[in-house]
């Protein structure tokens, strides 16, 4: 073999990811024996962990019972997938970016988002719901993998005014289809974008099934071929994940270049509260995902470490509820809405056709047409 | 003075941004070494280097979306798309994240960014590379579409387009980026306004882009016969610039819209309603639109038949009623 090839090899070899998802944990909390790869995160952090993802899994579920109350148009639920989200929030530095899909408002929420304006959207009072540059989150976007291209180019040009930004990507296993995710992979492997793609494969895009999408080996395969940095991972497993997580974010920040992170999940609900999950997915599929809970797992672990006394888990509960709390109470106050706004922010500065059909509006407020 | 051709002018455009706005950043495919198809970035890469003049991997979609990650991080980009048709892969990006970013954050992020595409045919391309896709663009709230016609013009709107807070599309007609022009390189501020290219009194004829040259040589056509008609370039789609249409068709009473885009739904209709709803009682006649075919773009031994020619415009202008024109020396001014 000649130099260059070997070189080829040993860089492939690099992009491979593991033949198994990366676990640390069982199902049943226990250590699980395995020569992981990474660095293993810290019992501070986990228990860190611990407590956002019992706020996670305590605003999912506020906000799946405000849908049942219509105070929100429709949720998608992310319970089952705490461990993914608050791995995402946690493992990022405050100048760090997120680019979320719809279904990520737990690690929104783990971010530091507030809880009403991250509702804002499916509230119906304005699209975004937050500040993107407050919390440096870009909206959640709904079209499939088109944020992952935004990333990459937002990455890309924050190293080229040498920023040490971090942008974490988030897709489905639905969205790993679409055109738009192989674009992104291309452009940030081609550019040296510092940017993580961490697809949460939780098994179904609405009803379809993962081999449905894809008969590669796993999704995170697919950055193989891209010449991008892939692990796979249990995305129930909390300490794998965080683990994982702050490797990637290492490796971003040092290499300048972008990593494919695949977690292997489950969407314990279904896809939003309009759908029926019962018609494409079996009674004892969930029941076998559900005794994969990441939260008890962790749970376990930390009580088993005799980390996580009886005192504290209920200081967490009572905490978490007090949030959920307060965002049933925000929720429940009528938010004013402004019709300028509906001509505020099309433009820079509104055209005389948007000014005239502002007068329009204005008119019929006035005569007791609208209110 | 310089005397340019329209793409030399939109390549003066760019190299004076670039000169003046280090966030200005121009990529697309081939647009580096190669200097782009129709050499509209001649040079840009070699004298301003790769970090700021760039190719990318062949993806339209991909291009735009980097783009608006480049521009949410505070750059400028000008993006190429090649062919009028070869940006469809982009669409989702433009439609729902290009023009409507602003809308969506509250004004908190926004896209502006200049998406380049040479557009329309008369240059006898191959399929796809002659689509009028201007309507689908011009439909679309939080983009503003332009459409130069003159080398001058050429220049000075890629200038307000690339200064613009807004995203605009830059249609480049392909077949006027060889035509050649004395100018002098200067930026008007802002994009805005429609101009009257030649000044009438009988009827008045809107054109864009293209179709400008071809109205001016009916208009000559038209003169032998004594009709004076008015020209007006539109430059701008959206936003329309109605108040220099209807001041015109007020005078002239009398209005022919001319566009190479398939009629059917088409902007030449919607200026047509803009036009009857602001002018109907200085109307002596329907408003009348001369259009391609609706029809695919033909083959080029056959775009001779869907291209509108002067010989139609003309033929439009016949039909506008001149024999049995209604007195409206009292119509109601609106």
């Amino acid at each position: 073999m000649t130099t260059v090839e070997t070189n080829a090899a040993a860089s492939y070899q690099r992009f491979m990811p593991a033949d198994h998802p990366v676990q640390y944990l069982a199902p049943d909390g226990t250590d699980v024996e395995s020569a992981a790869r990474y660095a293993r995160t810290s019992d501070d952090r986990l228990l860190e962990m611990y407590r956002s993802m019992v706020h996670g899994r305590r605003f999912d579920q506020q906000a799946t019972a405000l849908t049942k109350q219509g105070r929100l148009a429709v949720y998608p639920s992310a319970r089952g997938q705490e461990a993914c989200q608050i791995a995402a929030a946690l493992c990022l530095g405050p100048q760090d970016w997120m680019f979320p899909t719809y279904r990520d408002s737990m690690a929104l929420a783990a971010r530091g988002v507030n809880q009403v304006e991250l509702l804002g959207m499916l509230a119906g009072y304005w699209h975004c719901g937050y500040d993107p540059k407050q919390y440096h989150v870009a909206p959640q976007c709904t079209p499939l993998a088109t944020q992952l291209l935004h990333a990459t180019g937002f990455a890309y040009a924050e190293a080229k005014q040498g920023r040490d930004t971090v942008a974490l990507a988030f897709c489905g296993d639905g969205a790993t289809s679409e055109g738009d995710f192989h674009e992104a992979l291309n452009f940030a492997a081609v550019f040296r974008a510092p940017v993580i793609f961490l697809v949460q494969n939780n098994g179904f895009a609405i009803s379809v099934p993962l081999a449905r999408q894809s008969a590669a080996p796993s999704l995170a395969h697919k950055g193989v071929g891209y010449g991008i940095g892939s692990e796979q991972v249990d995305g129930n497993d909390p300490i794998a994940m965080m683990s994982v997580m702050d490797e990637a974010v290492n490796y971003v920040r040092a290499e300048r270049g972008p990593v494919i992170v695949e977690a292997h999940t489950y969407r314990m609900d279904a896809h939003t509260n309009a759908d029926d999950a019962t018609r494409y997915r079996k009674a004892d599929e969930v029941e076998g995902w559900l005794a994969r809970d990441p939260l008890s797992r962790l749970d376990a672990y930390l009580g088993g470490a005799g980390l996580l006394t009886d005192e504290l888990r209920t200081e967490i509960t009572v905490s978490a509820d007090a949030d959920a709390a307060e965002l049933r109470a925000g929720m429940n106050v009528e938010q004013s809405v402004d019709p300028e706004d509906l001509f505020r922010f099309v433009y820079s500065t509104p055209t005389p056709a948007l000014l005239d059909q502002r007068e329009q509006i204005a008119a019929e407020i006035a005569a007791g047409e609208l209110s | 003075m310089t005397t340019l051709t329209m793409a030399g002018a939109l390549n003066a455009a760019l190299r004076d941004a670039l000169t003046e706005d280090e966030k200005v950043v121009v990529f697309g495919e081939d647009v580096g070494t190669l200097g782009g198809v129709f050499r509209v970035t001649d040079g840009l890469m070699r004298d301003f280097g790769d970090d700021r003049c760039f190719d990318t991997p062949l993806a339209e979609s991909g291009i735009v979306g980097f783009a608006i990650g480049m521009a949410m991080s505070g750059y400028k980009p000008v993006v190429e798309m090649q062919f009028d048709a070869f940006a469809y892969p982009a669409f989702e990006q433009i439609v729902s994240h290009v023009a409507k970013l602003r809308n969506r954050t509250r004004g908190s992020l926004t896209a502006p960014m200049v998406i380049r595409i040479p557009f329309a045919g008369g240059i006898g391309g191959v399929e796809h590379h002659c689509d009028s896709s201007e309507a689908y663009y011009a439909h679309t709230p939080g983009l503003k579409v332009v459409a130069p016609s003159t080398v001058a013009d050429a220049y000075s709107l890629m200038r307000e387009a690339i200064a613009d807070p807004d995203p605009v599309i830059f249609l480049e007609p392909k077949r006027l980026y060889f035509s050649k022009d004395d100018i002098e390189l200067t930026k008007n501020e802002p994009i805005g306004t429609a101009v009257v290219r030649r000044p009438g009194t009988d009827v008045t004829v809107l054109a864009y882009g293209p179709t400008v040259s071809v109205a001016l040589q009916a208009a000559e056509f038209a003169a032998e016969d004594g009709r004076s008609v008015e020209v007006v370039d539109l430059r701008l789609l959206s936003p329309f610039d109605d108040a220099t249409v209807a001041a015109s068709v007020r005078k002239t009473g009398r209005c022919v819209v001319v566009q190479e885009a398939q009629s059917f739904a088409g902007v030449g209709a919607e200026i047509a309603a803009r036009v009857q709803e602001r002018c109907f009682h200085h109307l002596h006649a329907p408003v009348l639109r001369v259009g391609g075919l609706d029809i695919p773009y033909p083959a080029p031994k056959l775009e001779h038949f869907h291209l509108p020619s002067a010989d139609r415009v003309l033929d439009a202008i016949e039909r506008l009623q001149w024999n049995d024109t209604p007195d409206l020396s009292t119509a109601v001014s609106v």
